[in-house]
């Protein structure tokens, strides 16, 4: 099996064993073990909840440096609609894309644009696709992941259709080979990201390629952006950021440019998580599309974004104000509904099985079920899984033992120190010295002399 | 390897939590993604139609490497006429329950649909027994 690569790690010096970001993990991929957290992979869905979480700073996502520009003859820059929304009032889309050319990119190309297309292809989608309802947005890589991992039977609902990202990738790096002639390898292109999600939908994406070569964390530049947004100001006049494209960056953003359509807008993961459950029972079926978001309040709620979600989200509000006062713009992006399909089907991960032998499975499904009985049922979390019955999977599947419930330990100390007691007092009559010596063994001494 | 669970009357808050329990345990035994599918939509509706109509019962799953057996008894009313009960859009739900957006008649007709093998016993003013049957059909075949 492949190894799979994710971009949420952690660091071990700061890893206390705490046990605080278990219990939040959306797949239950966390165990704390020798006092240490650590990811199971394959289950990992790079949500981002666990650096959230982590009191110790000790989650952190793997991503690019600007550094890596130098690699690259030509280089782009992708910021994310949720970008715009991270400074203070008065700052523009133009005045945040001119210090990028500033910080060494050659180009940009707003990720607003293209989600602007895709929402355009979306509404036609939805007019004629006669795919089971609802249909799910396939925006959000950490929520298409939980249906790959928690929900395989969903996958179908999900929207064959590229990302804003990848298809604003696609569209910089074909003009920028047209204009410039340059080769396909000469060009960098990096998004600026507000999430580890997008980091892994870059390095293992969901279609054939990713048109994408790296990700910058929004945090990891914000102080460079503002210090040169202060000091110069930018040369750049005007930009495109197109309205709806902008509003991509927030929750029901998505929703508001497709319109005229019965949809529904859900963030949060653990909220996400409710919806599709719902949708699995059957439900929903009267709902056209589904905009499903990880973060609480879109992609501004992002774990890697800088701003306090709720000061981004008035930002946000407000821009696009500002924004939907500007007259539409032409926008130059390809009109063939095919530049805009999902070049492969999304495949499900059956990371949950016990054994690949359906009868040891149900064996060790037993297994389980006994051993959960016998535990407390505090879903305490000390053991390092998240509850109990995590902790009863874990023994069976071997990486765990019933010693490491702390209850159980207890029980199992209380009866070995009994057991203790009891011996204490049965001394054999080979072994009866006491170190003061008692009278009666002072005899036996003499006696045995 | 068999699961039982309360299922309560009107207790709309944990309703489709048995169903939850079920799925889970399925996809540790890794079943196909199809009978899991079918056996949530089947479960939660069997448990739906306690919660809404009896007085209280059980929802049981039986788990064998080939096939997964529903069952789900209860104490209740009955279903009078069970033929109609089959009927799409046929509904004996009290109104405030379908305002709730529950019971629209889907219940029934939605676990035959996804189920390989239904019996269903019922007796007026004493209860229901239902027998589902779902395969674990391998994919691809
Ligand atoms: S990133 Fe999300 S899925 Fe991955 S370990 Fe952290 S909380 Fe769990
Ligand atoms: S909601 Fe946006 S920021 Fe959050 S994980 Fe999804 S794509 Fe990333």
């Amino acid at each position: 099996m492949q190894k799979y690569f994710h971009s949420v790690m952690l660091e071990k010096e700061n890893c206390k064993g705490c046990t605080n970001c278990i219990k939040h993990c959306p797949t239950e991929a966390i165990r704390v073990r020798e006092g240490q957290a650590r990811i199971i992979e394959q289950l990992c869905i790079d949500c981002g909840e666990c650096i959230r979480r982590c009191p110790n700073h000790a989650k952190l996502a793997i991503t690019d440096t600007l550094d890596r520009l130098n690699d690259y003859k030509y280089t782009i820059a992708l910021p994310a609609p949720s970008f715009y929304a991270q400074f203070g009032p008065g700052v523009m889309p133009h005045h945040v894309l001119g210090v990028l050319l500033e910080l060494g990119f050659d180009h940009f190309y707003e990720v607003a644009v293209g989600a602007e297309a895709v929402s355009a292809y979306l509404r036609r989608y939805l007019d004629q696709s006669q795919r089971p309802r609802p249909l799910i947005s396939s925006a959000c890589p950490a929520v298409v992941r939980t249906m790959q991992v928690r929900f395989p039977g969903l996958l179908e609902n999900i929207v064959p259709i590229e990302t804003p990202m990848e298809v604003s990738a696609r569209i910089a790096r074909e003009e920028a080979m047209e204009k410039h002639g340059l080769k396909d390898e000469e060009i960098g292109v990096f998004f600026i990201t507000p999430c580890p999600a997008k980091v892994t939908a870059i390095k293992q994406p969901f279609g054939e390629r990713s048109y994408v070569d790296g990700a910058i964390s929004m945090s990891s530049i914000y102080g460079e952006v503002l210090n040169r947004l202060n000091s110069t100001g930018s040369n750049l006049k005007s930009t495109l950021s197109p309205v709806q494209g902008v509003g991509w960056g927030k929750t029901g953003g998505e929703n508001h440019a497709i319109k005229d359509h019965s949809l529904l807008a859900v963030d949060g993961i653990h909220n996400v998580i409710n919806v599709l459950e719902e949708i699995e029972r059957g439900g929903l079926y009267d709902i056209d599309y589904i905009e499903a978001q990880a973060c609480t309040g879109g992609c501004i709620g992002g774990p890697l974004v800088p701003q306090n979600p709720f000061v981004s989200r008035v930002r946000m509000e407000s821009l696009l104000k500002e924004l939907g006062t500007r007259g539409e713009q032409e926008l130059n992006v390809p009109s063939d509904d095919q530049f805009y399909r999902l070049s492969e089907t999304i495949l499900p991960r059956p990371t949950l099985k016990l054994s690949d032998d359906v009868n040891q499975a149900i064996q060790m499904l037993e297994e389980v079920e006994r051993i959960y009985a016998d535990l407390p049922g505090l879903d305490c979390g000390s053991c390092g899984s998240p509850h109990c019955r995590a902790l009863a999977e874990d023994i069976v599947r071997g990486s765990a033992e019933t010693s490491f419930c702390v209850f159980k330990l207890r029980d199992k100390l209380q009866q070995l120190a009994r057991e203790i007691v009891d011996l204490s007092h049965m001394q054999p009559p080979a072994m009866g010295r006491v170190a003061n010596g008692s009278k009666e063994d002072a005899k036996k001494d003499e006696f045995m002399e | 390897m068999e699961m039982t669970f309360d299922v309560k009357s009107m207790d709309f808050k944990r309703a489709g939590e048995a169903a939850a329990k079920i799925k889970k345990a399925l996809q540790l035994v890794g079943m196909e993604i199809d009978t899991v599918r079918r056996a949530v939509i089947v479960a939660y509706e069997a448990e739906m139609n306690i919660v809404i109509h009896a007085r209280q019962g059980t929802l049981t799953a039986k788990v064998h490497p080939d096939r997964l057996e529903i069952e789900a008894n209860d104490e209740g009313p009955g279903i009078p006429d069970i033929d109609l009960a089959f009927q799409e859009g046929y509904s004996t739900a009290p109104e405030h329950v379908r305002e709730m957006g529950f019971g629209a008649g889907m219940g029934l007709p939605n676990i035959k649909r996804f189920s390989d093998e239904l019996e269903i016993e019922s007796k007026i003013d004493v209860g229901t027994q239902l027998k589902t049957i779902i395969y674990n059909q391998t994919s691809g075949e």
